[in-house]
């Protein structure tokens, strides 16, 4: 199976004043897990619901192998989709939600058993959504986004309020489906959420892109900095910024980046300054992905 | 098209609203017609001929639309508004991305409940007004075509009501809004106009375009009517058919270009 190429091209969605996506352009392409990450509000749902012809963009186009998703043929059979916020009549059993999708994309109602059993909601198919739990909810909707066995999956936050065992369900569930072909895109607010599963991500941030690539990509864009002490440090921050590297004063220390921590020993040398701490840090990818959103001041 | 219809009656057919509305529409109706039936026949009584018996069964049976029709149209309109109102248009969206289909099959399913609705009400004015009529020794005379007739055309207008009911939820998505325009108007303001419009002429001319005396056009027969004294130039009852579809044609217009071409966020 090769599921369909995800392609959003100069997106741009405004509401009233305020521009929820601003000229974002991306691609996602089938056989791995792509993350869609950025903080709430960054524009991730305005851009999925615009994928799925929910959400009229003001500009710019989102496809499926080139087809717009009110023109696809068969909707439910070429992308399988989970939106936050799953919405649910409450008195309505699960099974039932699912029957009613399937009679709309002609689907046989034994698939809708099939998919029940497959996310764990057998026992509860026939109970009233209404009475079910947010993690329920959640497998719900992965029911509905399994429904027409679609090559292409568009989930928003998905593993948002599962429980432990069903985040480890999902992430091996993820992962399988992209090793069948098919194309996965997952978004989330949280980097760490999603780390162990996507192969590559695409983070967004005020409705702009920030970075497109692979997560090894990001982890290189991590700012080498090192945090050195002395007992004159006025004078050790003198002789750093003389030689140009960035300082920045901290309680316990300076955070010096743009040189490494064998110059800044040489440097401290040269100008007298004996050092009592030098220690060379490594961002991690957490703060990485929130320097990039810009948030990186509130962590 | 066809699969969205099926998708719409499998929606109706596994909520809770659709049985509740149609059991208060039996209850209503059936305690109506009983009532009528049974003060038709003091009447007769009374009136030492001026009342023929042969005019009581026509008011018994038409109850089913004279103080049945909201139900409907309740129901019709929070079919619509449930899908708004617990945002299950996103999945209906995603299932059906042409949103005109969806608005298709919402039409097809409402005329083809809108039957449902009809049977059961005519189940009702009948059912229980014959019964009574007979206990009270008035003939139902249920075998006259013309009986007949307004029979078959009761459950027409029922039909057409809930379509009405259908557009009204999607010109008017909040639900507690469309309550109680629909409560407000078919209770309230409606029978008022109606009585208001016979003063004048020209007045009358226009009443005959309310949506309750296009029912009672198109069925032949209402308490209301009688009321109101039998408008001299009533509309005949395929006019006043038309003009309830007419009603339902204008409202899916004006909504489906409106609240159905919107977001859905």
């Amino acid at each position: 199976m090769t599921g369909a190429v995800i392609e959003i091209q100069s997106l741009t969605k405004r509401f009233g004043g305020t521009t929820a996506v601003d000229d974002l352009s991306f691609r996602v392409e089938p056989g791995v897990v792509t993350g869609f990450l950025g903080p709430n509000g960054a524009g991730k749902t305005t851009t999925l619901r615009s994928l799925l012809g929910l959400v009229r963009p003001t500009s710019g186009r989102a496809t499926f192998d080139g087809r717009a998703y009110t023109e696809l043929a068969d909707p439910l059979g070429t992308v399988g989709t989970a939106l936050e916020a799953a919405s649910f009549h409450p008195g309505r059993s699960g099974r039932d939600h699912l029957r009613v999708a399937a009679a709309a994309a002609g689907i046989r109602d034994s698939r809708v058993d099939e998919v029940l059993a497959w996310v764990g909601l057998a026992d509860a198919a026939r109970r009233r959504v209404g009475g079910y739990s947010l993690g329920m909810r959640q497998r719900l909707g992965l029911a509905f986004a399994l429904l027409g066995d679609p090559g292409a999956l568009v989930l928003d936050e998905p593993i948002n309020g599962l429980d432990p065992e069903g985040i480890r369900w999902i992430r091996v569930f993820l992962r399988d489906l992209a090793a069948e072909g098919r194309t996965v895109l997952v978004s989330s607010h949280l980097l760490s959420e999603v780390q162990q599963t996507v192969d590559r991500v695409v983070i967004i941030s005020h409705g702009r892109l920030a970075y497109e690539g692979t997560l090894d990509g990001l982890e290189s864009g991590a700012v080498a900095r090192v945090r050195v002490d002395a007992a004159d440090r006025d004078a050790l921050a003198r002789a750093l910024a003389a030689s140009g590297a960035v300082v920045e004063a901290a309680a316990d220390g300076l955070r010096v980046s743009g040189v490494d921590a064998e110059r800044i020993g040489s440097l401290a040398f040269a100008a007298g300054v004996p050092l009592k701490l030098l220690v060379p840090e490594r961002e991690g990818l957490e703060d990485v992905f929130l320097e990039i959103v810009g948030e990186g001041e509130i962590r | 098209m066809i699969r969205s219809l099926r998708s719409e009656l499998r929606k109706i057919s596994t909520t809770r609203s659709w049985w509740v509305l149609a059991l208060i529409l039996f209850g209503w109706v059936g305690l109506n017609a009983a009532g009528i039936a049974a003060l038709g026949s003091v009447l007769v009584d009374q009136s030492g001929g001026m009342v023929g018996p042969e005019s009581i069964p026509p008011l018994v049976y038409s109850t089913v639309t004279a103080v049945g029709y909201v139900f409907p149209l309740l129901f019709g309109a929070l079919a619509s508004t449930a899908e708004f109102r617990h945002q299950t248009l996103t999945p209906t969206f995603l299932a059906t991305p042409r949103r005109g289909r969806v608005l298709g099959g919402k039409v097809g399913a409402g005329l083809i409940w809108g039957v449902v609705f009809g049977v059961v009400g005519v189940a009702a004015s009948v059912g229980v007004g014959a019964l009574v009529l007979q206990l009270t020794g008035v003939h139902p005379d249920l075998g006259s075509a013309d009986n007949l007739a307004l029979i078959a055309r009761a459950a027409i207008a029922m039909a057409l009501w809930a379509v009405v009911g259908v557009a009204l939820g999607v010109l008017l998505p909040n639900q507690v809004a469309v309550i109680v325009v629909v409560l407000a108007f078919t209770q309230f303001l409606e029978p008022l106009l109606r009585l208001a419009a016979n003063f004048w002429e020209w007045t009358a001319a226009i009443g005959r375009f309310l949506p309750g005396a296009a029912t009672d056009a198109l069925v032949g027969s209402s308490i209301y009517a009688l009321i109101a004294g039998g408008a001299a130039d009533a509309l005949e009852w395929w006019q006043g058919g038309l003009v309830l579809g007419g009603y339902a044609v204008l409202f899916l217009a004006i909504g489906g270009l409106t609240t159905w071409r919107r977001d859905v966020t």
